[in-house]
């Protein structure tokens, strides 16, 4: 009992949390405001509590299993969650079914956990869709905008459709090896035609989660229309599990097929930077602009994959905290000038530093970041990505990736010349920023500034895997 | 003497300067934190010169290292040999001289001398940084400052001029990280520029590796047909802006293909030595015949600019002892140079509003202090003795004439008439702006430089005076590394 107390200590805050917001919302004696910083508390504790009594160890027949690593990954995703309470707090607030909202992002998040945690076909599955399902119901939050349900109902059927490909393959891989556990998988994994085949259908259930190129179709819409609080959800945590979860199938369960995975990551890293570079470069919305700079990101995280286990997995997870910290405080900019005008194109932000330079200022931080300009996190986590990615010898892969760091830097730029060069003769009015937001923005710009000098922390993450 | 001082002096100062309520309290601070980095890199000069003095033969003195990853071992590992330290003392100089030529700045203050003093740090993080990775690391934290000192600052076609100059710097920094890291993993896993030197990697990896380098690091330092950022940008920026493009940044380049393309891959060095000299060669000419048709003089000195950082890129191409060591004299006595040309310039441009050579002549009369620095300044550029230009560019030229081949021979000739070319329109743009009739009564009218003007250009100027005429210490200073470059490059 107190093992499954410590081992499933993250998936059972969560679960703690959601039963006391069903019961706010029974009660319904709570406004809105209070309600918040009681949320914002709660996931601040529970972020706190994460990162104690951390052992490894595995439960009913092995189908969950955690360690260090995998609690460090969970803290991670707590500090991202943590950060979109305090981020999205204007919006939050005025939303009539704040309780409903956390408890679908909170399932969600306990999806992504038991995903993480998962050492077994059925129960990945099933954390897969409870991962996604709440979030297709978030997405559909702004009930007053049409393109929120648009957004909402794309994302479901496009998940529904990944869902059943995924389901495909599970089947074929148990066919082809008679079992569905990741442990006894490995030693069946032998490279016949059906477990490629069934391979290459478990492969893109994955593709479409993190928005690889060609799966990434859903991707601008849904992150157009939802709110930006489910947006940047979807685009920075979601992402972030799925990615950790990736790589531990890629290396733990499927390395007997390297050969074969290696040549698909490679040539889709490359076809998932460039697609989404290209599209940034023409996006006038702040809000697809951020979808496909977050789709060509992926593509960077598939380099550092493609490198081998142990270098790929640091500095993946080393990527997405920075990331985490990098995309929330654009988002946050976003978000909070969205609320408070309505505007959500560049072109409305020219100007933006005369009247509003702190919100400018973070929002060219977080740019930088994501630009992977120093001294900000964003280099030695673009860096690290690449180095992992060069442990192989492929050289060629990096001259690439390289190269469309300058073409991202471009479009990071566009924005940056609209808020500081740009004349405007009616920019956005100084905007108010409440304390919350303003506690979150602040978190996010010190993570940016101090998680890249912090060396210790990836030699820690390191030291997890070992 | 610790050299984290070097970066902890400009941090503090930004920081300083960032909490400051005015724009006096502003400029002064930047004042005293950019005297403070002036003091330090003159003590570091006297320090370096004692522990030379005392018999001290390491190759790097004051080494320090401290970790910042361990997997991969990234550290904080700094020292300095004579060129950094002369490299530093030009910074220091520059930014005092940049920040007194900026000091009525009326938009946003704050920023702009935070950005400047940022620029500056990176500068100094870059030439004492003994670690592959943190060299990038400073290298890299200079291009942000740079885009929008030019895109905010700047005038003209900024926006365009300072895109095209971050995206050809981000390019060419593309190109070194990928070189870094083959560097890393051939060559035992160390970014460390002491270890990586006692590797000698195998040459088929080294003539791969150069060229990425080379290239990468060429792209700063405008080697021909990257040089295309140099011309926009320069004309762009604000005349600090542009005396740290000019004086400092370019010459990261140069201090990187030494340091690290030339030095760690000597093979490298000597396969594509002769389409390095070909590829100055044609810098050096083309940005001397490209001068001449230009009408303003900030792109005057942009493409003389380009022109002139060729002969250092021709030094390092001729691979003899002399010619590097002229390499790195040319990229000192080009560094003071051309940031205070820029600075006269800045100072010309106040007072006229314009900066195209035909609106303008006769200025001696109004401004005669700015006008004298502005002759003293186009004599060095065109190399007259006894100024900085001449005894960089005779040394590089001497150093040439040692190999004794043909090919070598006519590079060395065909550079040799650049200098014709550059006589030619220096003398064309100061007889015309300083001499002549008078084209407009207001110029005249506009009075002569303030006190804030006179102590850059002074400090400057003495800076060239000391070059040219007393070479000496500087070449004491310089030429043990061109030795160890040497040696490195001769097998020893």
């Amino acid at each position: 009992m107190t093992d499954f107390i410590t081992l499933m200590k993250h998936e059972l805050l969560i679960t703690v949390i959601i039963f006391l917001l069903l019961f706010v919302k029974i009660g319904k004696g709570m406004k809105n405001e209070n309600l918040l910083t009681l949320i914002q508390v709660l996931l601040l504790l529970n972020a706190i509590a994460g990162f104690f009594f951390n052992e490894s160890g595995s439960l009913f027949a092995d189908m969950f299993y955690t360690s260090p690593l995998v609690a460090f990954q969970k803290n991670v995703l707590n500090i991202g969650v943590y950060l979109i309470s305090l981020l999205f707090g204007d919006w939050l607030k005025k939303t009539p079914h704040l309780p409903e909202f956390f408890i679908l992002l909170l399932s969600a998040l306990l999806g992504m956990f038991l995903l993480i945690s998962s050492g077994n076909l059925l129960i990945f599955y099933l954390a897969l869709e409870l991962a996604t399902i709440p979030v297709a119901a978030m997405a559909n939050f702004d009930l007053a905008k049409k393109r929120s349900s648009e957004g909402a109902m794309k994302m479901i059927l496009s998940s529904a459709f990944s869902s059943g490909i995924l389901l495909f393959g599970i089947s074929l891989i148990y066919g082809a090896t008679g079992t569905i556990s990741f442990g006894e998988l490995v030693n069946q994994i032998n490279g016949s035609p059906l477990q490629v085949l069934a391979f290459v259908f478990f492969f893109s259930a994955f593709a479409f989660k993190l928005s690889i190129v060609p799966f990434h179709f859903w991707t601008a819409d849904v992150y157009e229309g939802s709110p930006i609080a489910t947006t940047s959800f979807l685009s920075v945590i979601s992402k972030g599990a799925v990615a950790f979860i990736f790589i531990t199938a890629l290396y733990r369960v499927f390395g007997g097929l390297y050969e074969i995975w290696y040549w698909m990551l490679a040539v889709l890293a490359v076809l998932t930077m460039l697609t989404g570079n290209l599209f940034a470069l023409r996006q006038q919305n702040i809000k697809r602009f951020l979808a496909f700079s977050s789709i060509a990101q992926v593509g960077f995280i598939l380099v550092a994959i493609s490198g081998n286990y142990t270098a790929g997995t640091s500095s993946v997870v080393y990527f997405v905290l920075i990331y985490i910290f990098s995309n929330l405080a654009a988002f946050g900019v976003a978000a909070v000038i969205a609320e408070k005008t309505g505007k959500e194109n560049i072109d409305d932000y020219k100007g933006l530093y005369k009247t509003n330079p702190f919100l400018s200022w973070v929002l060219a931080l977080g740019l930088f970041s994501l630009a992977g300009i120093p001294p900000t996190a964003g280099f030695f986590g673009k860096l690290f990505l690449l180095t992992a990615g060069a442990e192989k010898g492929n050289f060629w892969l990096i001259i690439i990736a390289g190269l469309n760091m300058v073409i991202s830097l471009y479009y990071y730029l566009k924005v940056v010349r609209a808020i500081f060069m740009d004349k405007n003769e009616n920019p956005i009015e100084p905007i108010q920023v409440s304390a919350s937001v303003k506690l979150g923005m602040i978190i996010c710009a010190l993570g940016i500034v101090f998680t890249g000098l912090a060396g210790k922390l990836f030699d820690y993450i390191q030291s997890l895997i070992a | 003497m610790n050299l984290l001082l070097l970066i902890a002096t400009p941090l503090l100062t930004a920081l300083a300067v960032l909490f400051c309520r005015n724009q006096e309290q502003v400029k002064w601070t930047a004042l005293v934190g950019a005297l403070a980095q002036l003091v330090l890199s003159v003590v570091l000069l006297l320090l370096y010169n004692q522990e030379r003095a005392a018999g001290n033969t390491m190759q790097m003195l004051f080494e320090e290292s401290y970790a910042l990853f361990n997997n991969p071992p990234i550290n904080f590992h700094f020292g300095v040999d004579g060129l950094s330290v002369a490299m530093i003392l030009l910074t220091s100089f520059v930014l005092v001289a940049g920040i007194l030529v900026s000091w009525n700045i009326e938009k946003m203050t704050k920023e702009f001398y935070f950005l400047l003093i940022l620029l500056a740090l990176g500068a100094y993080g870059f030439f004492i940084s003994l670690d592959l990775f943190i060299l990038f690391f400073f290298l890299e934290v200079s291009v942000i400052p740079k885009y929008l000192l030019i895109g905010i600052w700047g005038s003209g076609r900024k926006e365009y001029s300072a895109n095209k100059l971050a995206l050809m710097l981000m390019g060419g920094s593309a190109l070194i990280l990928v070189g870094i890291l083959l560097l890393y993993f051939n060559a035992g896993h160390s970014f460390d520029i002491t270890e990586l030197s006692q590797v000698t990697l195998g040459n088929r990896l080294q003539h791969i590796i150069f060229p990425l380098l080379f290239l990468g690091f060429g792209v700063f330092t405008a080697l021909f047909p990257l040089h295309t950022w140099v011309p926009d940008g320069h004309s762009s920026a604000p005349t600090a802006g542009s005396m740290f493009l000019a004086g400092i940044s370019m010459k990261l380049g140069g201090y990187g293909c030494l340091r690290v393309a030339t030095y760690l891959l000597p093979e490298g060095a000597k396969q594509y030595a002769d389409i390095i000299i070909v590829l100055s060669a044609i810098a050096i000419l083309y940005g001397a015949f490209a001068t001449m048709m230009q009408k303003d003089l900030k792109y005057i000195n942009a493409y003389s600019s380009v022109s002139h950082v060729g002969f250092s890129l021709l030094g390092i191409g001729m691979l003899t002892q002399t010619a590097i060591n002229g390499a790195m004299m040319q990229m000192v006595s080009h560094g003071v140079m051309t940031a205070l040309f820029f600075a006269v310039i800045g100072m010309i441009y106040d007072r006229t509003h314009t900066r195209q050579v035909n609106e303008m002549g006769g200025l001696m009369k109004g401004m005669p202090f700015a006008m004298t620095v502005f002759f003293i300044v186009g004599l060095c550029s065109l190399g007259l003795p006894g100024l900085s230009g001449f005894v960089a560019e005779m040394t590089v030229f001497m150093g040439s004439w040692q190999n004794a081949d043909t090919f070598h021979r006519v590079a060395t000739i065909a550079a040799c008439m650049s200098i014709v070319v550059t006589a030619v329109y220096i003398l064309r743009a100061i007889g015309k702006v300083a001499m002549g009739p008078v084209v407009n009564q207001d110029h005249i009218a506009a009075g002569d430089v303030k006190w804030n003007e006179k102590f850059a250009a002074i400090i400057l100027l003495a800076g060239i005076l000391a070059i040219g005429i007393a070479p000496q210490w500087l070449n004491k200073l310089l030429s043990p590394t061109a030795e160890i470059i040497m040696n490195r490059i001769n097998g020893h």
